[in-house]
């Protein structure tokens, strides 16, 4: 630290500081920027409560077979607060659930917290494997498409990928049940037992994702070949694989943040995918919730998906400010 | 060369434009074309093979495949349609009004959206699902409601950029009313755009009709519709396996002709992006 600082000559040091000044303000606008769209979000989970055309209440009650009468209604909008106004209402639960409290499930009575807690790790298990999955096979199959351009192998990639995006994902959980579960007898059909239970969900999840990345990859490869550094390069007489290398490092920098990107998206799509394959994570939950009308469990959902994704953009747009000097310029 | 001209050059546009024109006419003729009644259950010949009255044999309950596929065309391919239509003309609405007026209306509209757009989609499709409850209608209004906010965005941005180009400063200063710009040279400026995103997004919204109809959201039985075909499919999957394969292709086929075709739309439009694909090939 203390050579750095003697050998740094003064002019980079002010450099460095408007870069961090810069920094902290672009962090500070966003978070600023940030706060009425989480509160907006959350006014519109609660709200939507308040739209659905079903009383609460009576929900409420019927899920746990008591019948309706108009006694039993008017006690139970008592002991769930329903029958404070509006606002009122909305304000106790934004507080609650940033305490975590997201009330109780109509169904069983046990807090949502718990609930979606217990639910999470095999979402985010199931979340994770897929991305690596869709890292792994799209930078390969997008560096390798671009580096042989034109040859059978791209044009059969690019068939592959067609395919990936126009296919529903649930007919290719289906096909993959069928063709690795029934027929070959590799992976267990549903549930989570092993990794080995891991695999077909993943791939499914992983599927639409890979085919959008692995166009992307390939085609900023390709635009990237066209550009001046690399006629240079040629020019220099540097290798082929050298060429690529840097070919590589420039291209695959914008296709990994919007990867960053699609985290909450994947994380999503999981309802599909949970639900085929009898995965006991939250867009399960989520889905059973929906039937059994029990509305704490879609409210918590709908807002943790929400924040989840605005917290991940908001960590994508600092990092590529901070790897890519034109955005932080751009603001 | 005209848009249209460009288009019919391009093979897989015409191909396109084809599936998808027949589509539409078996669904519209359904009653005219399908063999059987898509509803009608014959417990006696449940899961009979492919033959000439039944091309693509019958399902747990003896109803025809083929008739349930064309009747489905109905509900996923129609329901799509008018999903697309309401979003761009909300969309469109309230695009041009938020870019053309600027000011507190665009700051309103443009907050509302940045709100809906801060949601994944699927969540968002998923909490009105979730609060209306599972149906038809409530899939519809789901679809409308996760989509409409991009297109105001988009073509508020559209507008905006128009708005700048001196032809349209021009007719301002001619004194030209405000409505006249905007149906003269704000309207067709936009309009290719539109139309390439439509195209595109038809195919996701028929791909998350079915997904939901398929999880049991979206479609009640017995109304016939390929993504609840295929959950049927899926409970009977061990013994009669092909009875997913139908409807699985007929959703494949229709998508992959809609991003096709908004492929080539946007070729066609572009002139700058074919030469760039001139000069890569």
């Amino acid at each position: 630290m203390f050579v750095r600082n003697i050998c740094k000559h003064p002019f980079l040091e002010i450099v460095d500081k408007v870069k961090e000044d810069y920094m902290r303000d672009y962090i500070i606008y966003r978070l600023i920027g940030m706060t009425p769209i989480l509160l907006g979000i959350s006014f519109l989970a609660f709200v939507l409560i308040t739209l659905s055309p079903s009383d609460p209440a009576e929900v409420a009650l019927r899920v746990n077979e008591i019948t309706p009468t108009p006694e039993a209604i008017a006690l139970t909008r008592e002991q769930l607060g329903l029958d404070k106004p509006f606002f009122t209402r909305y304000i106790d639960w934004l507080v609650a659930s940033l305490h975590g409290d997201f009330g109780n499930s109509y169904v069983n009575n046990k807090p949502v917290f718990h609930e979606i807690i217990t639910a999470i790790p095999a979402t985010l298990y199931l979340a994770a494997v897929a991305l690596l999955f869709t890292v792994i096979v799209s930078v390969t199959a997008g560096v390798l498409c671009a580096i042989y351009e034109g040859s059978i192998g791209d044009k059969v990639t690019r068939g592959l990928v067609f395919l990936g995006t126009a296919m529903p994902s649930f007919w290719v959980g289906l096909l993959l049940i069928w063709l690795f579960s029934v027929k070959l007898d590799l992976f267990p059909t549903s549930g989570m037992q092993g990794f080995s239970s891991v695999i077909l969900p993943a791939v499914t999840l992983a599927l639409t994702y890979i085919s959008t990345y692995t166009r992307l990859i390939r085609n900023n490869m390709i635009e990237n070949k066209q550009e001046n550094y690399v006629l240079y390069a040629k020019v220099r007489g540097l290798k082929e694989s050298t060429i690529n290398k840097h070919i590589f490092k420039n291209s695959v920098q914008s296709s990994l943040t919007a990867l960053g990107m699609s985290i909450p998206k994947l994380i999503a799509g999981t309802v599909i995918v949970e639900n085929i394959f009898a995965w006991p994570g939250i867009g399960r939950l989520c889905v059973a919730a929906i039937f059994n009308r029990d509305f704490p469990i879609i409210q918590a959902y709908v807002l943790m998906m929400a924040v989840l994704f605005v917290v991940c953009n908001f960590l994508v747009d600092i990092f590529s400010a901070l790897l890519d000097p034109r955005i932080r310029q751009g603001e | 060369m005209t848009f249209w001209q460009q288009l019919k050059m391009d093979k897989v546009a015409v191909i396109s434009l084809t599936i998808i024109t027949l589509v539409l006419l078996i669904g519209i003729f359904a009653p005219v074309v399908a063999p059987h009644d898509p509803l009608g259950t014959d417990i006696k010949i449940k899961f009979a093979d492919a033959s000439w009255s039944y091309p693509f044999g019958t399902d747990q309950l003896g109803r025809c495949i083929l008739s349930r596929l064309i009747y489905g065309i109905q509900t996923t391919v129609m329901l799509s349609l008018i999903t697309m239509a309401a979003t761009i003309i909300i969309g469109t609405l309230l695009g041009v009004i938020a870019g053309y007026a600027r000011g507190k209306v665009d700051e309103v509209i443009m907050r509302i959206c940045d709100v809906l757009l801060s949601f994944p989609s699927e969540v968002m499709i998923l909490a009105i699902v979730g609060m209306l409850g599972p149906g038809l209608g409530n899939v519809v209004v789901a679809n409308i409601a996760s989509k409409w906010a991009w297109y105001t965005r988009m073509i508020r941005s559209l507008v905006i950029q128009y708005t700048d180009k001196n032809y349209i400063r021009f007719s301002k200063v001619a004194g030209c009313s405000g409505t006249h710009i905007m149906q003269k040279h704000l309207f067709p400026g936009v309009v290719g755009d539109i139309a390439v995103l439509a195209t595109l997004d038809t195919g996701w919204v028929i791909l998350n009709i079915s997904t939901l109809s398929f999880l049991g959201l979206g479609v009640q039985a017995p109304t016939p519709e390929w993504g609840m075909m295929l959950n049927e499919a899926k409970n009977v999957m061990t013994m009669y396996p092909s009875l997913m394969l139908a409807p699985g292709f007929a959703i494949l086929i229709i998508v992959s002709a809609f991003n096709f075709l908004g492929d080539s739309i946007r070729d066609a439009l572009d002139p700058k992006h074919n030469q760039q694909k001139a000069v890569l090939k």
